[in-house]
């Protein structure tokens, strides 16, 4: 043991794990530094000459006659070989760059996309390949509360089996279940929309952006949730699924066609999920029995969700971008036109919401059904409005453009 | 077409005995365009056909085997000009490769190979065939006559740089169908930790002496041209500086599996060449070269 330091394999050999033993005691020495490798194993030597060729490092045998009658090591292994230290082992670490930091305040305002798919806040070996994220700008997305509504999001997940009550007593009319399936053949077409936009936002996030593309992937889980809890009540009853019409459609690919992430948040989750929280709150309210109502309140928690982090990162965009409001604003009124010719909400639809509230045929439940309905667009109206200003915008402003939302509601 | 070629780029021979050879010598096209040097390459698909092509002038570099070396070097001697080995891997360096048998079994020691039989590579690999039965030779154990030996031909023409041929004759060993079987020294861990040779069932019966494997060739006079000397040497001074700690640099290096140029040497061909004169595997090809 002339120089440097030595390692006691004992019968370990290279091909039951030696290497991580060995790069450990290289690493602690200096370039050029010897280690002096005791060991057992069959082959060990033709093992450690392959492995110091592989990783870089000097090699120096020691003859079978040499081996003999050099001091053991502890475990009585005798000396095999001995290592020199090379270059190139600790090489991954030169020009490494730390992608930002782990916790919530560790961004950068623009991360490059050579991080790629790093953790926040690892070490990233230099000249890796470059990423083709689209949202790369922390103002474009983020919002200090993404941490927290992920974690909210995760402890409220339900698990749609246990958690709704599928065998609740149900006593209502035909008629009613007639219009309730075509309210929830509706519903699930808009949650359709609501689910595919944010998953096809969370592969183009930055991963740096963890919290914003957590949040993401698990509105994309709620809304697939959705799908199946309407999905499945609306079975319950044996009828055949309603109407899908041509105006709702329209009205949704303007949402999934939307390519910038500001604009299609605010459409959505702003103006849509909000107007909808309203609407899953009209349908818990009337819902004709016990398990559509918990459906529909379940389904409104999560709602209500969506629209928080959707009003969280767009109010931060635009308090960073005092552009942001004009384009907000121009994104309803390009929706606005491109939907004026269209049916808006079906009257399928319209006529099973009034039913549903009205509970019977009768002229008068009807009219109580009517003004039930009228209230909800009302409320609908009210809650856009007051998004609208908590924005920026003026009152005058927000309620012109909440008049211009689309008449389907998302 | 000797020599004359269209542009003053130094080009390389290699042979294709894998598809990510081109992965490889394209991303080398990149870098040293990027630093300004016009380099390109053709590709071959045997060693033979590149020796030969790099006599007529159709390319400056080769990227030769050991076996293609020493070729190239016996013919440059025939033709009164030089060969000269201009850089190499630090990992083509002081290989040595192993006979494995079964333990337990009947071969205890070397010479209890007699009359049984070896599982070679192809038959132009200078680490699976030739350095080994030069190895027993030396030992007394002449393949044929002493015992049996089989080959494991995979991509012949390819000198053995593909590893089918070790591994299958390993598995040969483990199916009983040879006695013995001989590989590279790190192809020996590689079939221990995929389970190709079995740990407790196999061990090394002997180990070869130290070689040298691929390096860069020039032929004193290739490329024509005032400047050929020059665009050598300034080929060789990259590599020798690529550093593996340059990121620019490390996957390169990583594909082509090396961690640093070494300046040529060929002292590590000895036992090579010393096959090759006992057992007269040059000569075929130095006699269609007009060298033998
Ligand atoms: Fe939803
Ligand atoms: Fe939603």
């Amino acid at each position: 043991m002339a120089d440097g330091a030595a390692l006691d394999l004992d019968d370990l050999g290279l091909d039951r794990g030696a290497a991580l033993l060995l790069r450990y005691a290289l690493a602690d020495l200096q370039v050029g530094a010897a280690l002096t490798v005791h060991g057992s194993a069959p082959a060990l030597d033709v093992h450690l000459r392959a492995f110091a060729r592989a990783e870089g490092h000097g090699f120096e045998p020691v003859a079978a006659a040499t081996q003999l009658r050099a001091p053991r090591a502890a475990s009585g292994a005798p000396h095999i070989a001995t290592l020199r230290r090379g270059e190139a082992s600790a090489a991954r670490w030169v020009g490494a760059e730390r992608a930002g930091a782990a916790d919530a305040e560790g961004t950068v305002a623009h991360p490059p996309q050579t991080w790629g798919l790093a953790a926040r806040g690892a070490a990233v070996e230099a000249g890796g390949p470059t990423f083709a994220f689209q949202l790369a700008w922390r103002e474009q997305l983020w919002t200090e509360q993404a941490g927290e509504l992920y974690r909210q999001a995760a402890s409220a997940q339900w698990d749609p089996e246990t958690a709704i009550p599928w065998r609740a007593e149900r006593s209502h009319p035909d008629v009613v279940e007639h219009a309730l399936v075509q309210v929830l053949t509706y519903l699930i077409e808009n949650e359709t929309a609501a689910l595919v936009v944010p998953a096809r936002f969370c592969a183009q996030v930055h991963p740096h952006f963890r919290e914003v593309m957590q949040v993401l992937a698990i509105q994309a889980a709620d809304e697939a949730r959705h799908i199946e809890v309407f999905t499945r009540r609306a079975l319950l009853s044996g009828l055949p699924l309603g109407l899908s019409t041509t105006g709702g459609q329209t009205s949704l690919k303007t949402l999934v066609d939307e390519t910038d992430f500001a604009l299609a948040s605010f459409l959505l989750s702003v103006l849509g999920e909000g107007s909808f929280v309203h609407l899953l709150g009209f349908l818990h309210v009337h819902a004709p029995d016990a398990c559509t109502a918990e459906i529909m309140r379940l389904a409104a928690q999560d709602e209500a969700r969506h629209v928080a982090f959707g009003m969280a990162h767009l109010g931060r965009h635009a308090a960073e971008d005092p552009t942001l409001l004009a384009r907000l604003q121009q994104a309803i009124e390009h929706r606005h036109d491109a939907l004026r010719h269209t049916a808006g909400l079906n009257a399928e639809v319209f006529d099973a919401l009034v039913l549903l509230a009205a509970g019977a045929m009768t002229p008068r439940a009807v009219a109580a059904g009517h003004a039930a309905v009228a209230a909800l667009v009302e409320q609908m109206d009210a809650g856009r409005r007051n998004r609208l200003r908590r924005l920026g915008f003026t009152a005058d402003r927000a309620a012109e453009l909440s008049a211009l939302h689309t008449r389907n509601f998302m | 077409m000797t020599g004359s070629r269209t542009d003053d780029a130094l080009v390389l021979g290699a042979v294709a005995y894998d598809a990510k050879v081109v992965t490889i010598w394209d991303g080398f096209q990149r870098w040293f365009a990027e630093r300004g040097f016009a380099f390109d390459y053709v590709l071959y698909s045997n060693y033979e056909r590149q020796v030969a092509a790099h006599f007529d002038g159709a390319f400056d570099v080769a990227w030769n085997s050991p076996l293609a070396w020493l070729q190239a070097e016996r013919v440059a001697t025939a033709r009164g000009c030089k060969a000269r080995a201009i850089a190499m891997r630090d990992t083509d360096q002081d290989l040595t490769s192993v006979i494995v048998t079964k333990s337990g079994g009947p071969i205890r020691e070397l010479q209890d190979l007699r009359g049984k039989t070896l599982g070679v590579g192809a038959g132009d690999s200078p680490q699976a065939t030739m350095i080994p039965l030069q190895h027993l030779a030396e030992q007394g154990l002449v393949a044929e006559r002493d015992f049996a030996v089989r080959r494991f031909d995979v991509l012949v023409g390819k000198h053995g740089d593909h590893v089918g041929g070790e591994r299958d004759a390993a598995r040969a060993l483990m199916a009983g169908e040879v006695d013995a079987a001989c590989m590279i020294d790190g192809n020996h861990l590689v079939f221990l930790n995929e389970g190709t040779l079995s740990r407790d069932g196999t061990r090394v019966l002997t180990q070869t002496g130290a070689y040298d494997h691929c390096n860069f060739t020039v032929l004193d006079g290739l490329p024509r041209g005032d400047d050929a000397a020059a665009k050598i040497a300034s080929f060789t001074e990259f590599l020798l500086a690529m550093r593996y700690d340059d990121p620019a640099v490390r996957p390169l290096l990583d594909l082509e599996g090396l961690k640093q140029w070494r300046p040529g040497r060929t002292s590590g061909y000895r036992l090579l060449a010393d096959a090759c004169d006992r057992f007269g595997w040059l000569d075929p090809f130095l006699r269609q070269m007009g060298a033998a």
